[in-house]
């Protein structure tokens, strides 16, 4: 773990508050933590922010539009017009909802992606905490914002919220399941649950070393997060918004950015665990990590524009028929490889991902076969016809 | 700790994003699990038939313009030619020339727009849609040019058509011609393999061809059953017997079939505009017929294909300025009829998707 003394804002700001002002040590640690906070979740918010222009621009794109584009250069300015419009709204609670969950719900959405930050390193030595178990964390932090969702769905006292809660909590007990099996193949490849442990192990990105995993991780990212084609939660064509379907004002406001942001975070995670994560050349290390993110956000966006949405049980089914054994067989080659190789040099690493690309390319089609669809059928209906 | 389970009830509509109007179903639910539908209309009742009375024969036809406001041309089409066997006026060889072209176009609008918020419905992200506008946008530029509206057109007249096409008319429409092709094929390679479209559509909201038959389904939803049944083929009215197209059929008439249909559609309705401008004469647009007249008293009912199935106006004359009565046969509404059929046992999710493949305009269906 990285002393705290090493973060350049940390001990400038300590050092202003010690030496200058000639506050009290606490008071200056106190300042200085509290800094290096301000700086990495203003920072994250600022570029999910943006990203949610870069959806709508790149999206427009890809529907022969323009986007927004009247505000600031490129219409940058967009979100911050959208905020202020919300800050504005009258903030309306149902006068049956559960007030105090329905309040809550958004800062329980949004306070786990932002503690998830506290380990990701966005460059060479920038990051909050070095935790030695931070892929578990994340995963755990991540978790959290399902629980937000539920409690919006069930105190919005709506019943098409409340659909959108079970099946959010429904996906995310299905997914959650590959996406762990995943990063374990990932933490037995770099031999560390640290996030900056597994950049550190990475001599090729592990994008090419364990191309199945990255597969995984992309779709049950993508599930987790409510992203097209899994975003059955708030389906504005069935469920009207689904769990936010009540909100306004700054809370819808909070869901919105905190959607936005977990896929920014997911795409930070991305980038660390399978490409290389700050490393590049030429550019500094910050630079690499935004251009990675930025890529995975394209990605994510290009995917929201093109496919239509999946159905709950299509959903459920394809994780546990077909992700869930990729992600065994994914996580035993991973296994197996690093017993053969315990120490891998760069030109074992390329043997493996040979390897690896090998099985996937043989596993996906073969799943595919093994569980040829049968035709769909209407469930046989279980309740009594005649009810009134 | 005993628990039980019961039902919910779920309002879709009337107001919800994918309810194309005004429609309300009313779900009898088992957590997504659909027991019991019950399908609520009225929400958009302007009283057409009734206003009709109060209108001569010639003013109603802009109220056939707002009942499917999707496919105006073809409305009208219906109805002025109701007027025609009611008041025996002939209509002239170039009027119904123009007639026809206007209505194979207006069904490619119509089947665009169907299928654009069929993908909607089904959860794609507006991308299909703003293809399908953007080329719907084309055509109701040429509508334009043709009668200066683009949705309500009132284009038809009792004795063929109120205006010429202008010069510029041609070139426009010989330019779409060419294009249309690219168009249909890049939206198909958007959504016609797509995995997760088959995965969602194929089977859903099956419909048997003997089902279709008794419920007097008529149109694309007909001909997806596997029933090759075209008002266009079977009864032909203005020129339809001087041009040659298929009939696309599917056969097991689900969701995936339904939007296959219209697709297949498009490229045929293509094919008849292409021979329509290739036979079309110069000559007069409208017979000399008057603007204001009494037919005889009697009644009338000529059916044709319009976009969503066989419509048809029926009217009955008193020898006055105005129908006596006028009832419409409207696809839309009638097309509903297999809705509870369709949706139970399946999942909400399908109810929108195979409500949206009906391809109901509320418009027509409380008129």
């Amino acid at each position: 773990m990285a002393p705290l003394e090493d973060n350049r804002i940390f001990s400038g700001v300590y050092g202003f508050f010690q030496g200058t002002l000639s506050a009290p040590e606490w008071l200056a640690y106190f300042f200085g933590g509290f800094a290096v906070i301000m700086t990495v979740v203003n920072g994250f918010l600022l570029i999910g922010t943006i990203f949610t222009w870069m959806e709508r621009r790149v999206v427009g794109r890809f529907q022969s539009r323009l986007g927004p584009n009247r505000l600031g250069p490129f219409g940058i300015l967009q979100a911050i017009a959208d905020a202020i419009k919300l800050l504005f709204k009258e903030d309306i609670v149902p006068r049956r909802a559960d007030r105090l969950l329905f309040n809550a719900a958004p800062i329980v959405m949004l306070a786990p992606s932002l503690m998830a930050l506290a380990v990701v390193p966005f460059g060479a030595g920038s990051y909050v905490a070095d935790l030695n178990i931070g892929v578990l964390y994340v995963v755990a932090m991540s978790g959290v914002a399902s629980l937000a969702v539920l409690m919006a769905g069930y105190a919005s006292n709506n019943k098409l919220a409340l659909f959108g809660a079970m099946r959010a909590v429904a996906m995310l007990l299905s997914y959650e399941i590959p996406l762990v099996m995943t990063l374990l193949g990932i933490t037995v490849l770099a031999g560390s649950m640290s996030l900056v442990g597994i950049v550190g192990a990475q001599g090729i990105p592990f994008l090419l070393v364990a191309p199945l995993g990255a597969l995984i991780f992309l779709i049950a990212m993508s599930a987790e997060l409510n992203r097209p084609p899994f975003d059955v939660t708030e389906a504005e064509s069935e469920l009207v918004a689904g769990y936010i379907t009540e909100y306004s004002g700054m809370k819808f406001g909070i869901f919105y950015l905190a959607e936005f942001s977990n896929v920014v975070l997911a795409g930070a995670l991305f980038a660390v665990l399978f490409l290389d994560g700050w490393n590049g050349y030429f550019l500094p290390s910050h630079l690499w990590f935004l251009l990675k993110v930025f890529g995975f956000l394209f990605v994510a966006s290009w995917v929201r524009a093109t496919l239509p949405r999946m159905r709950i049980d299509q959903i459920l089914a394809l994780a546990w028929k077909y992700l869930f054994p990729l992600s065994l067989v994914n996580l035993l080659l991973l296994a197996a490889e690093t017993i053969a190789w315990p120490d891998p040099s760069t030109a074992e690493l390329w043997l493996m991902a040979a390897i690896n690309w090998v099985v996937a390319l043989a596993a996906v089609p073969l799943l595919a076969m093994v569980g040829a669809r049968t035709p769909a059928r209407p469930r046989r209906v279980g309740f009594p016809q005649e009810v009134r | 700790m005993t628990t039980h389970s019961e039902p919910t009830i779920v309002n879709i509509g009337p107001h919800h994003p994918s309810t194309h109007g005004v429609f309300r179903m009313r779900l009898t639910m088992d957590g997504e699990n659909i027991l019991d539908v019950e399908p609520v209309i009225g929400y958009l009742h302007r009283g057409s038939e009734k206003l009709a009375e109060e209108r001569n024969y010639t003013q109603v036809i802009t109220l056939t313009d707002r009942m499917d406001y999707v496919a105006s041309m073809t409305n009208n089409q219906a109805y002025v030619l109701s007027c025609e066997a009611l008041a025996g006026v002939t209509p002239t060889e170039r009027g119904m020339y123009l007639r026809v072209i206007g209505a194979e176009l207006q069904r490619i609008v119509s089947h665009l727009v169907a299928t654009g918020f069929f993908l909607q419905d089904l959860g794609a992200f507006a991308t299909p849609l703003m293809y399908s506008m953007r080329e719907r946008e084309r055509i109701l530029d040429l509508f334009e040019m043709l009668c200066g509206a683009r949705i309500t057109v009132s284009y038809m007249r009792i004795g063929g058509v109120f205006q010429d096409a202008p010069a510029e008319f041609w070139p426009a429409l010989r330019r779409i011609l060419d294009d249309f092709p690219a168009y249909i094929d890049e939206l198909e390679g958007l959504i016609t393999d797509n995995e997760i479209v088959t995965y969602r559509t194929k089977g859903v909201g099956a419909i048997s061809g003997a089902d279709a038959i008794n419920g007097s389904l008529t149109g694309p939803v007909l001909r997806a059953s596997g029933v090759s049944w075209d008002v266009r083929v079977a009864a032909p009215y203005d020129v339809y017997d001087r041009v040659t197209f298929d009939v696309p059929v599917g056969d097991t008439g689900d969701n995936y079939d339904r939007y296959l249909m219209r697709i297949r559609e498009i490229r045929e309705s293509l094919k008849i505009v292409e021979q329509c401008v290739a036979q079309i004469q110069p000559g007069p647009v409208r017979a000399t017929n008057a603007m204001l007249f009494r037919p005889p008293p009697g009644e009338s009912y000529v059916p044709i294909e319009a976009p969503k199935g066989e419509l048809g106006f029926y009217l009955v004359s008193d020898g006055t300025i105005a129908p006596y009565r006028m009832h419409v046969r409207a696809p839309s509404l009638i097309n509903l009829t297999l809705m509870k059929q369709m949706l139970v046992g399946w999942k909400l999710a399908d109810a929108i998707v195979s409500f949206g493949s009906l391809d109901v305009n509320m418009g027509e269906v409380d008129r």
